[in-house]
């Protein structure tokens, strides 16, 4: 493993540590930060294990929308937090997702999440999950965030994980 | 679960959709209520600390109150007579509205349009006073 490669594992725990454990609900599903893009860039990849609790479907064993939508929430909110200069509260104004296929019982579901545009005000995001292969997605999503003029506990947690971003 | 759909019968039968809730795994797991009245059904969601998204506030994760309003619209489908399937969701649309607070959420459907194979439902969820909803969603089903 080069220099390179163990600092960027060193930066996925952190925001591991940051956005998926020390967030209750993040925590309670079970996220976890997968991949992450250059610092300074909005780009994340969270993986959804699968828990039979997670189910909503009990004839067919399909996933429950719910745990869909919200590890997407969290996806494009993280999104969000690494392409900001100067750590910032967050929230989601709208998201809207599109289920394209049931996710199939037992399988880890990926959130591959970016933000494409940040105003002083709004960011904007869009989303994919799949099963790990990107050429099938099982759902994709729009989500606007309004961005807050002060800061929060949970930016200046994740601000620590950007040195260059972290103003 | 082959007997889903004649424990559905027996809950419309009784009034009473909780063991329709308590059958599906992820709405048993959230901890979430389905109550009938004149108005249709009534989804509850008892707060708990693993549904907080924002620790420094206590609110809760945005991904809950989009679980809640999924559920409830599905489980007003589900209350119709005539719908004899698991509704299966196409796309929502969530629209944060308020901030919420560490207490219990609660939210109604409407069923804007229930054909044979599409129903769209709207959504609503508020917590202490349900003139001031906290979030609500635009939602479509496939029913056939």
């Amino acid at each position: 493993m080069t220099d390179e490669d163990e600092l960027r594992q060193a930066r996925l725990r952190r925001i591991d540590d940051a956005f998926c454990r020390a967030i209750p609900y993040n925590a309670w599903l079970g996220l976890r930060a997968e991949d992450v893009g250059p610092p300074g860039e909005g780009r994340i990849v969270l993986r959804l294990p699968f828990r039979a609790e997670l189910v909503g479907n009990p004839v067919t064993g399909v996933l429950h929308g719910g745990p869909i939508s919200a590890a997407m929430d969290a996806a494009c909110g993280a999104a969000v937090f690494l392409s900001l200069h100067a750590p910032r509260r967050i929230a989601t104004l709208d998201l809207r997702l599109d289920y394209l296929r049931g996710a199939p019982p037992g399988a880890d579901i990926f959130f591959r999440a970016e933000c494409y545009r940040l105003t002083h005000q709004i960011a904007f995001t869009r989303g994919v999950a799949d099963l790990g292969d990107e050429t099938t997605p099982l759902a994709t999503s729009a989500g606007t965030f309004m961005i807050f003029s002060e800061g929060s506990a949970l930016a200046d947690g994740l601000a620590k994980t950007e040195p260059e971003a972290g103003g | 679960m082959t007997d889903f759909f004649s424990l559905l019968a027996e809950a419309r039968e009784r009034r009473d959709l909780s063991a329709v809730v308590a059958a599906v795994p992820y709405m048993a797991a959230m901890g979430m209520e389905c109550h009938v009245d004149d108005e249709g059904v009534l989804g509850v969601m008892r707060f708990s600390e693993p549904l907080v998204g924002n620790f420094s506030i206590r609110a809760l994760h945005g991904g809950t109150l989009g679980a809640l309003l999924e559920s409830t619209a599905a489980l007003a489908l589900l209350w119709r007579e005539d719908v004899s399937v698991v509704p299966r969701i196409v796309n929502l649309t969530i629209e944060y509205l308020r901030n919420t607070g560490p207490v219990d959420t609660f939210a109604r459907a409407e069923i804007t349009t229930a054909g044979r194979r599409v129903a769209r439902v709207r959504a609503v969820a508020w917590q202490d006073d349900p003139s001031r909803p906290v979030a609500a969603a635009q939602t479509c089903f496939l029913l056939g």
